[in-house]
């Protein structure tokens, strides 16, 4: 794989196919989370290494596990268990080894293994027939796509809060119109990278 | 208060609708409400899930053990998952295509954890059943009337019918992306309106968008700020 194509698999999970903002993947968090940037930034950092560390185990069960015995049709139940024990090894190990990490990090993660991104991601790897590089690489793109989502949004939040709009919109109403302008802004790149990449 | 069968099951169509005054299960509505029949086949698929995995975990409430209930909820509902996914496949290949990754994503849906959690566990396996379907309808109701508003604006059709050809030229920006997240604060905002913002007490404020309301007690006791 060339390194024009690894470039191009990243920067369109960022940008153009941003998993939040045009794929609708991990919305609970990105609305939940997004209030404080100090919250969005632990979140982030969360998903980013469940990301790829789950994209790291769950290609090679797929493709030298289940897809050889014939039981491709397992992927789902497989998946979500193989997330849910990951995520729950990680923050064992966090603990024990990375204390201060741990710290930092611990209430997220157990919110992430119901997070639709992550097995989202693993599943369109699949879906999409990546190859191993190509899967870890959308899998860390698409972690920094969540990241670059959730803080432009914490800061437009942080504006909109303090403007007066209509009764019926406080809350979550008004956040969803606030979404829906930021991802507004990201429709602006589509086409753009294709026409960088020549693909 | 017991409540009546009658009242567990419109409960989820209206008073507690999942989508609009719960907010639950926001990714998959938003997704593949871009046309009518897929926010029916979305719908039919979490109504069948919804009620399997409530009936399945109301009648294993006893057996399953309090510190893992929520990996053995997990495995209950990609079960049923992956039987409505292969069936899909199977039978309506079309519509199997069109929600692609979002059915498996149901396993995810914070809907049918959220009942788990906060009804099957704690009640019989009829109005597990009851509340499943209830919810489930509401869940339906909800994404094809989101998918037909998106649908006749964004594209001009109704169930693939064309409707509005010679009134105005399709906003083609409502079955996009920003286009969901808009008319979905849209209706939120109108229910608030119609409601006069009685709904919004349901929505335990903080919890209403936290990520981990589902595995959260506190949200049953009114939220972790009261």
């Amino acid at each position: 794989m060339s390194l024009t194509a690894a470039f191009y698999i990243v920067l369109s999970a960022i940008i153009t196919n941003n998993y939040v903002l045009s794929k609708f993947l991990g919305i609970c968090p990105f609305l939940g989370v997004s209030k404080k940037l100090d919250n969005a930034m632990g979140m982030s950092v969360a998903v980013i290494i469940v990301m790829v560390v789950a994209t790291a185990v769950t290609w090679p069960i797929q493709t030298y596990l289940l897809d050889p015995n014939g039981i491709g049709y397992m992927q789902t139940i497989v998946f979500i268990l193989v997330i849910a024990a990951l995520v729950q090894m990680i923050e064992i190990f966090l603990k024990k080894y990375i204390p201060a990490l741990h710290k930092a990090l611990g209430i997220y993660l157990p919110l992430i293994t119901t997070n639709c991104a992550v097995l989202g991601v693993c599943v369109l790897n699949i879906d999409n027939e990546y190859n191993f590089l190509q899967s870890i690489l959308n899998s860390f793109g698409s972690g920094v796509g969540f990241t670059v989502a959730m803080f432009l949004f914490a800061g437009v939040r942080s504006k909109i809060e303090t403007n007066d709009y209509p009764e019926a919109f406080k809350g979550i109403a008004s956040t969803l119109v606030a979404a829906s302008i930021t991802s507004l802004c990201f429709l602006g790149f589509s086409g753009m990278l294709e026409k960088i990449f020549g693909m | 208060m017991k409540k009546s069968k009658l009242q567990i099951l419109t409960n989820g169509i209206i008073k507690e609708n999942p989508v609009l005054v719960l907010v639950l299960g926001t990714c998959p509505t938003l997704a593949i409400s871009t046309q009518a029949i897929n926010g029916i086949g979305m719908g039919a698929c979490v109504l069948v899930v919804l009620t399997c995995s409530n009936i399945i975990i109301s009648a294993l409430k006893k057996i399953i053990p309090d510190t893992v209930r929520i990996p053995c909820y997990i495995t209950v509902i990609a079960t049923f998952v992956t039987i409505v996914q292969l069936v899909l496949k199977a039978y309506a290949p079309a519509l199997d295509k069109a929600l692609g990754v979002y059915i498996p994503l149901i396993v995810v849906n914070c809907i049918i954890l959220g009942r788990a959690e906060a009804f099957a566990n704690k009640n019989s396996v009829v109005d597990s059943a009851l509340d499943g379907i209830g919810m489930g309808l509401g869940y339906t109701l909800t994404a094809t009337v989101m998918a037909c508003i998106r649908e006749l604006i964004g594209s001009g059709t109704l169930f693939g019918a064309t409707i509005t050809a010679n009134l105005f030229s399709p906003f083609t920006i409502l079955i996009m992306a920003p286009g969901g997240f808009f008319v979905f604060g849209c209706l939120i905002a109108l229910v608030n309106k119609l409601t006069k913002g009685k709904v919004k007490e349901k929505r335990v404020n903080k919890c209403l968008t936290c990520p981990g309301a589902e595995f959260c007690n506190e949200v049953q006791e009114g939220g972790c700020d009261k």
